[in-house]
């Protein structure tokens, strides 16, 4: 009779179900009022960390009785948008407030996930130190205010004056064309062979870092565009396409630029700003305002002497035309999720978390570009770094993203025909065309204007 | 409420006869392995039927059909047959789980094994924990071990300078033969742990009967060892094949599919679309066809290993 073991187990699948029971709280407790916020955190970005703990320190003190709890993400800016609307899908896991890409907030208003904030923002004080650039920058197609930005950031070109002036070139340095670019990274190599002059990203590899630190300068400077954002349509077949990649063409046929199987290595940004600029082997790049975050003491790659060492300059516009310089920003924000059940505490927590000592130390600490009035005034702020007022100014001829849902397809087209035509595998006409073709897949034929 | 449970059950135990205990055995019979069954149900079969059933929806993870999917039939298996990188990645996969797999692991696990059984103690204890420690290492360890050996500066490359060759990037020039190589060092422990356990099992007077009879090593190796190990092999087959075509860390890391999607097999395009584009439904097509390959395999190997068995 093998009885007892058997009767065991049952007794341990009883006492289970019993334990089960025991752990889902009861109806009629009081519940503990607690804010989640959900926001990312890398080894090198601990920033917004640092602000988030402060302000549940502040608001904590602020309101007795209430909880914020942080729910950091450890992830890059990929992953972390997905995990992100992983849990922004379930009401159980949606966060109260959150970490969000700019240009994600439009697809995820669509979504649902994104509580409207006209009327919270009304009445708050701070509210028209945002400039009026950074108020859009949360905006979605019904024109509500979704998002709150912390900071903004813009691309110029990053040169090292040593390795510029030991080729003859007089710094500072202002390309004033496409052509001048050229002209100057063909001295650097002539010069030095072994150098690289000017380095644009390409290729799936570095991702939106290929579309905005690289194609969209372009682009942006030919005078076509991405989207039309008065018709809301994608443009496919602009000669300004076609002219951009026949430029990315020529820096990477000519090995102005880093070799193809480098540009497609994911990591290679890491060589840009941790090798290749601090040690002289690299003339130019066009990266983001941010880079000197990189460079400080606290850095990922710390380097003393790139306050002296390196310049910065506008990207120039194709033939130099009007007007004179683009630039590409993006930037991150706070937003508040649309199923919270506390709506003014959550908008609270987001002013404590943004208001200006909080933004000032944000802004330093991860060089970003100020968005409020008093931040932007702050000397702790303009002294932040020796670049901060040159990146400041090119908010001016700055473009943003057409951040629809479809945005992050068309991206990724983009990248491959940029990396077509670096690896040689099409012509800049026919990765267009199948650029063209594959919009077209995507929106479909009747939101797509030939141009 | 559990301990009047239990007190019960005790008295049960005392007062039954022997048919009340029986048919309370064959009742009951079934309730221990209920909490397993109910966390597979959950956690396994749950999550692939949602999967299944997602794929025939437009759900995303922003936008419009992010929290209300619509029902859109077959349109992602349609899309899919339309898309040129579709049949590019079943191509790439069949090819992966091929070499790496079939022939790779598979073969050089069984050299390594008979070698391993024909060797000294010393040097078969050497050769099993270089083989078996790249197995234990944790996948992404044995990805970023990867990346570094083939990468423009890696180890394969300063090997080669050594001896005065040049090489070139293989992650780059050669993705798909980089990771089949990484796949195969990674997992042919399993193969040769396999067949080490099988090879320890043949007789040993069948293979002395035959030596006797003037077999040589190749015969006996043909019409003796490998007719006995026969269901290991299909075993062995069938597990490295699903495992194989499940790998994604390695790939990711490696190349993320690049360049040019020269390595993006299936579940990498899986990753891509669901992920990387937030289109789930289309994702999860692509998941299923993955199940619909996997399970072909797997009922060919099951089949194979019916057939042994007189």
């Amino acid at each position: 009779m093998n009885l007892r073991p058997r009767l065991s187990a049952i007794a341990v699948a009883a006492l289970m179900v019993v334990a089960t029971a025991a752990c889902s709280p009861g109806p009629g407790e009081p519940q503990a009022r607690t804010l989640t916020v959900m926001y990312q955190k890398t080894d090198s970005f601990v920033a917004l960390e640092n602000v988030l703990k402060d302000a549940k320190g502040e608001f904590e003190a602020a309101n007795s009785g209430i909880t914020v709890e942080l729910e950091p993400i450890q992830a890059n800016d990929d992953d972390y948008g997905t995990k992100l609307a992983l849990a922004q899908r379930s009401p159980e896991t949606a966060p109260d407030v959150f970490y969000e890409d700019t240009f994600k907030v439009r697809a995820d208003v669509e979504a649902g996930y994104l509580l409207k904030l006209d009327e919270h923002l009304q009445k708050w004080e701070d509210w028209k130190q945002f400039s009026e650039g950074a108020k859009a920058a949360g905006r979605a197609d019904d024109g509500g205010i979704y998002a709150v930005p912390l900071g903004t950031d813009t691309r110029a070109i990053w040169y090292n004056k040593t390795v510029l002036q030991k080729a003859g070139i007089p710094v500072p340095w202002q390309p004033r064309t496409w052509q001048e670019i050229l002209d100057t990274a063909r001295k650097i190599k002539a010069n030095d062979p072994s150098v690289v002059p000017f380095n644009m990203y390409a290729g799936k590899g570095t991702g939106e870092g290929t579309v905005m630190q690289s194609f969209y300068e372009l682009l942006y400077g030919t005078g076509a565009a991405l989207y039309d954002e008065k018709d809301r349509k994608w443009v496919v077949g602009s000669q300004g396409f076609t002219d951009s990649l026949t430029f990315l063409k020529t820096l990477y046929d000519e090995g102005l630029a880093v070799t193809p199987a480098e540009a497609l290595d994911a990591n290679v940004w890491k060589k840009v700003f941790g090798e290749w600029l601090p040690q002289g082997k690299m003339g130019a790049t066009v990266e983001g305002s941010y880079a000197p975050s990189f460079w400080q003491a606290g850095g990922s790659y710390e380097w003393p002497g790139y306050a002296t060492e390196m310049g910065v300059a506008r990207f120039p516009t194709q033939n130099g035309q009007e007007p004179g310089g683009v630039s590409m920003s993006g930037g991150w924000t706070l937003a508040v999720g649309a199923g919270t059940a506390e709506p003014d505490l959550a908008f609270k927590f987001l002013t404590t978390a943004l208001n200006k000592k909080n933004a000032l130390a944000f802004d330093i600490n991860s060089s970003q570009i100020a968005v409020r009035a008093d931040v932007a005034a702050d000397p702790a702020y303009q002294s932040a770094n020796p670049f901060i007022k040159e990146v400041s100014e090119l908010v001016d001829v700055t473009h943003y993203r057409p951040a629809t849902a479809d945005y992050p397809r068309i991206s990724t087209a983009v990248q491959v025909a940029t990396e077509s035509v670096i690896t040689g595998k099409q012509s800049p006409d026919e990765a267009g065309a199948v650029y063209d073709q594959t919009v077209r897949e995507i929106v479909g034929d009747d939101k797509v204007i030939q141009k | 409420m559990s301990a009047p449970k239990i007190r019960n059950f005790a008295s049960l135990r005392n007062i039954g006869s022997l048919s009340n205990v029986s048919s309370l055995k064959r009742s009951t019979r079934f309730l221990p392995v209920v909490p397993s069954v109910v966390l597979l149900v959950l956690f396994l079969l749950a999550p692939v039927v949602w999967s299944f059933v997602s794929s025939f929806t437009d759900v995303s993870l922003s936008g419009k059909s992010a929290r209300n999917p619509v029902w859109v039939g077959l349109d992602n298996y349609a899309r899919m047959i339309g898309d040129p990188s579709f049949p590019a990645s079943v191509w790439l996969t069949v090819v992966f789980v091929a070499a790496s797999a079939v022939v790779g692991q598979n073969i050089l696990g069984l050299g390594l094994a008979l070698l391993m059984s024909r060797a000294g103690r010393a040097i078969s204890a050497v050769a099993g924990i270089a083989v078996v420690s790249a197995w234990i290492l944790p996948e992404i360890v044995a990805a970023f071990a990867a990346y570094a050996y083939f990468n423009r500066d890696g180890t394969l490359n300063q090997l080669l300078a050594a001896i005065g060759l040049e090489g070139t990037d293989w992650l780059y020039s050669f993705p798909m033969t980089a990771i089949i190589l990484a796949n195969l060092w990674r997992g042919t422990a399993f193969s040769m742990l396999v067949y080490r356990a099988a090879l320890a099992a043949v007789p040993r007077d069948i293979s002395e009967a035959a030596l006797m009879d003037g077999a040589g090593s190749w015969q006996r190796l043909a019409f003796i060892t490998l007719p006995v190990i026969r269901s290991s092999i299909a075993t062995n087959l069938m597990l490295i094949t699903l495992q194989t075509l499940a790998v994604f860390t390695l790939i990711w890391i490696m190349t993320a599919g690049g360049p040019a999607n020269a390595s993006t097999t299936l579940p990498v395009l899986a990753y891509q679309e669901a992920f990387k584009f937030g289109d789930i439904g289309y994702g999860t097509a692509v998941a299923s066809v993955i199940i619909v390959i996997g399970s072909v395999f797997g009922i060919a190997y099951v089949r194979l290993l019916r057939q042994e068995r007189p």
